[in-house]
């Protein structure tokens, strides 16, 4: 009885097993479905995030150039200079450093902390294999006084330190100090959150011009008959496949004080001194609205078409003006796509430079200009990665903002 | 030299991303590396395919776009896709006491006094010389020319916007030079926080009407269509405007002189067709013919102005035109800008937005 009972669990447990495996390899074969899909996530967008989040706190350099120095300083407490220890620990460094050629990369970063710093780490480490003297420290303070000046030294601290605030803080005008703790940078060196503040202005201005001209454009492509339709995406498609260059490049020909709307415009004798209508803030408004109103029309439109007229009919055989029923009825109804078209419109928008630098004035330039500055020409890419961190900080911000308001769930991205 | 400037830069993550994964030093043929479009061109048909059917050999071409990135990738990777590259001062020196760049026996290219000043350094060998001189449209700049450094700054003379490169790299010794300092004096006063602010005061007096130019192609444009009266501007774009039909003239009073250099990567496979191209690259005649031929910029070896009417080099950056120039390579000059990039980067784009 009892190895029978026994035999028909086995025999249970057998057919749970079978079962069990066949569920699993149906899921395996789902997740081989989907693997190249999510790989192609993780690797486009999931790790160069994770990338920069990383780079912009990542700090290895001195450590790994300066290791003796490093370690002679860790229990530095940075309130009188160091003793002849570090000053040693630091002559034994830079004489390897100078002969591996590694030295010139830490001088440059100990030059981010203090301006100047590269100089008198470079001076130091050409003459410190000829220093004879008992103390380094002397011979070292005898050659540049900088280096008996404790701030140099709490900068070697800062700097030594595997991971580093200063390149997240400097992004938003902030520094770590010894003693004060967290201050402003000084004020003509105030820039990124000044910047930051223009391009999301900039931004928004964009997404409500885009607002104003793309939402009739939908109504207008939504409500026309398909000949007229297939037209009206050819004229907005047509741009959209322009290369962006180009594009604004057309636009600096167009607007600039000798171009075709200004030559226009004195044949006619409305004016006769030619309009600055481009290389200022104007400009940037319109080569930035021209190429981001399909963001804004195609979502919209796609909303708009399956809107059914019935609705505005009823509306109306109730009793409703046309400016009410607009309001009450159709409004409501394309709120997902023109939620979904700001969206696109105003994240597209923070990324813009090379339009700003193109069609812009003085003060029309965004945030995304620095971060170019950073990682292509000064390859400060540190730096680079903290404003593109804060940038990004920021739109997450936004976004349940947005979500609450412009209601998401419902958002359409066609 | 920024001929391609800042614009270009925009793709360098996407080149940078090809270089690197171009493959092994001792599988690819020798690669030189410079600025791309008619000025690499022009290189190509006078200097790297003849010198490479002179060897018997073949050859790879890429394009550099500026600045240390595609450097800094190469330490980084440690793939080295070049064996030479044209740089700008600055990236010379930095990439010399880095040691990216071999440092040069100079035995095997020829007698360092052939070269012009500081054509001959320590990992570089002279390419050319390139001027940013003050140009005008002579058309609409009435019937007082400016002819001085200072009239740039003179806005009651000549009201109206004027174009300036967007860095403030060479711009604060401009208006240094422009508030009084002597070209010797220059860095002397700079290297001081009054001489700075000195520079951003004398800058103040024009600011409301300065338009900045990123692509050196801006400014003979912009210069054309009448959107800035004067503008400084690479030498050899006015000139390609002037040939085009615009009636652009150029100031060359102290005018700024940039010298590009070969140097060759330390982990070149190829170092000595590198050193053979080099010495090559130094004939004087060719170097005559590229000025007179393709792009106006001046020859880095001596001889070569002997190969060219007096009449041509009048509008190069050669002979009298870089007599009494402010030249940036000076090695004062390279220590200021390394050590106070960065800073002077963050109050220049400050100042700009204010």
């Amino acid at each position: 009885m009892a190895s029978l009972r026994h035999a028909q669990k086995t025999g249970q447990s057998v057919l749970a097993g079978k079962l069990a495996r066949g569920e699993r390899a149906r899921k395996l074969t789902a997740l081989s479905l989907i693997a190249p899909l999510f790989l192609l996530l993780v690797c486009v967008f999931g790790v160069p995030i994770l990338a920069v989040l990383y780079y912009s706190v990542d700090n290895p350099l001195i450590g790994k150039v300066l290791p003796q120095t490093t370690a002679a300083m860790a229990e530095w407490d940075g309130r009188a200079l160091p003793g002849d220890a570090a000053f040693d620990a630091f002559a034994a460094d830079a004489k390897l450093a100078y002969k591996a050629k590694t030295i010139a990369r830490a001088a440059l970063r100990l030059n981010y902390e203090i301006a100047g710093f590269r100089s008198m780490t470079m001076k130091a480490a050409r003459r410190i294999h000829r220093f004879k003297g008992a103390s380094i420290k002397e011979e070292l303070i005898a050659l540049d006084k900088r280096w008996g000046d404790i701030v140099y030294w709490r900068a070697i601290k800062d700097a030594s330190a595997s991971y580093t605030p200063r390149y997240l803080l400097a992004a938003v005008d902030l520094e770590l100090t010894w003693g004060q703790g967290i201050v402003q940078v000084e004020e003509n060196r105030r820039i990124y959150l000044a910047y930051l503040m223009e391009t999301f202005w900039i931004s928004a201005v964009v997404v409500l011009l885009c607002v104003v001209i793309g939402y009739p454009i939908a109504y207008l492509i939504a409500t026309s008959k398909p000949a007229k339709q297939r037209i009206l995406f050819i004229l907005i498609l047509i741009p959209f496949w322009t290369s962006l260059l180009v594009r604004t490049a057309a636009w600096v020909v167009l607007l600039q004080n000798q171009g075709m709307v200004n030559d226009f415009l004195i044949w006619l004798g409305i004016t006769d001194q030619p309009f600055e209508m481009i290389f200022n803030r104007f400009g940037v408004y319109v080569a930035m609205v021209h190429i981001l109103l399909p963001f804004m029309v195609l979502p919209v439109y796609s909303v708009m078409k399956s809107i059914s007229t019935d609705y505005m009919r009823a509306a109306a055989s109730l009793g409703a003006r046309p400016f009410s029923a607009f309001l009450s009825i159709y409004l409501p109804q394309t709120i997902p796509g023109l939620g979904a078209g700001c969206l696109l419109v105003f994240v597209i928008s923070l990324g813009f430079y090379i339009t700003p630098a193109l069609v812009g004035g003085r003060s029309d330039q965004m945030i995304a200009s620095l971060i170019a500055q950073f990682a292509l020409g000064t390859a400060n890419w540190g730096m680079a990665a903290a404003l593109a961190v804060v940038v990004l900080v920021c739109v997450a911000a936004i976004y349940p903002i947005y979500h609450r308001f412009a209601g998401g769930d419902r958002m359409k991205l066609n | 030299m920024s001929l391609k400037g800042t614009l270009g830069k925009w793709t360098a993550a996407v080149v940078m991303a090809t270089t690197v994964s171009i493959g092994v030093a001792e599988a690819r043929e020798f690669t030189i590396a410079s600025w791309g479009g008619e000025y690499q061109k022009g290189q190509r048909d006078i200097f790297f395919a003849p010198y490479a059917k002179s060897k018997g050999m073949k050859f790879l071409e890429d394009t550099y776009l500026g600045g240390w990135a595609q450097f800094q990738a190469m330490q980084e990777t440690k793939n080295i896709p070049w064996d030479v590259v044209q740089v700008e001062t600055a990236e010379m020196a930095r990439g010399c006491e880095e040691g990216l760049f071999l440092q040069l026996d100079w035995s095997k290219i020829g007698p360092k006094a052939n070269y012009v000043s500081g054509a001959a350094s320590e990992c570089g060998v002279g390419v050319v010389i390139v001027s940013v001189v003050i140009a005008y449209n002579d058309d609409l700049i009435g019937a007082d020319k400016p002819k001085t450094l200072e009239d740039f700054f003179n806005v009651k003379k000549w009201p109206g916007k004027r174009g300036l490169r967007d860095d403030p790299k060479h711009k604060l010794e401009f208006a240094l030079m422009a508030d009084g300092v002597p070209v010797g004096d220059v860095y002397k006063v700079l290297s001081t926080p009054a001489g700075v602010d000195r520079a951003f005061v004398k800058l103040d007096e024009v600011k409301p009407f300065l338009q900045f130019w990123k692509a050196g192609a801006q400014a003979p444009e912009w210069l054309g269509s009448g959107d800035v009266v004067m503008s400084t501007a690479y030498n050899g774009r006015v000139s390609s405007a002037q040939k085009s039909g615009r009636n652009l003239k150029m100031i060359w009073d102290r005018n700024t002189v940039y010298l590009d250099s070969w140097v060759i990567l330390k982990d070149s496979a190829h170092i000595e067709t590198a050193y053979g191209y080099m010495k090559y690259y130094s004939d004087p005649k060719l170097q005559a013919e590229y000025s007179m031929n393709v792009l106006p910029y001046g020859p880095s070896v001596k001889d070569a102005v002997q190969h060219i009417p007096a009449k041509v080099t009048e509008t190069l950056p050669a002979g009298k035109n870089v007599e009494g120039a402010f030249v940036t390579g000076s090695a004062e000059g390279i220590a200021f800008w390394i050590d106070n990039l960065d800073e002077l980067t963050e109050r220049w784009n400050a100042w700009k937005g204010q």
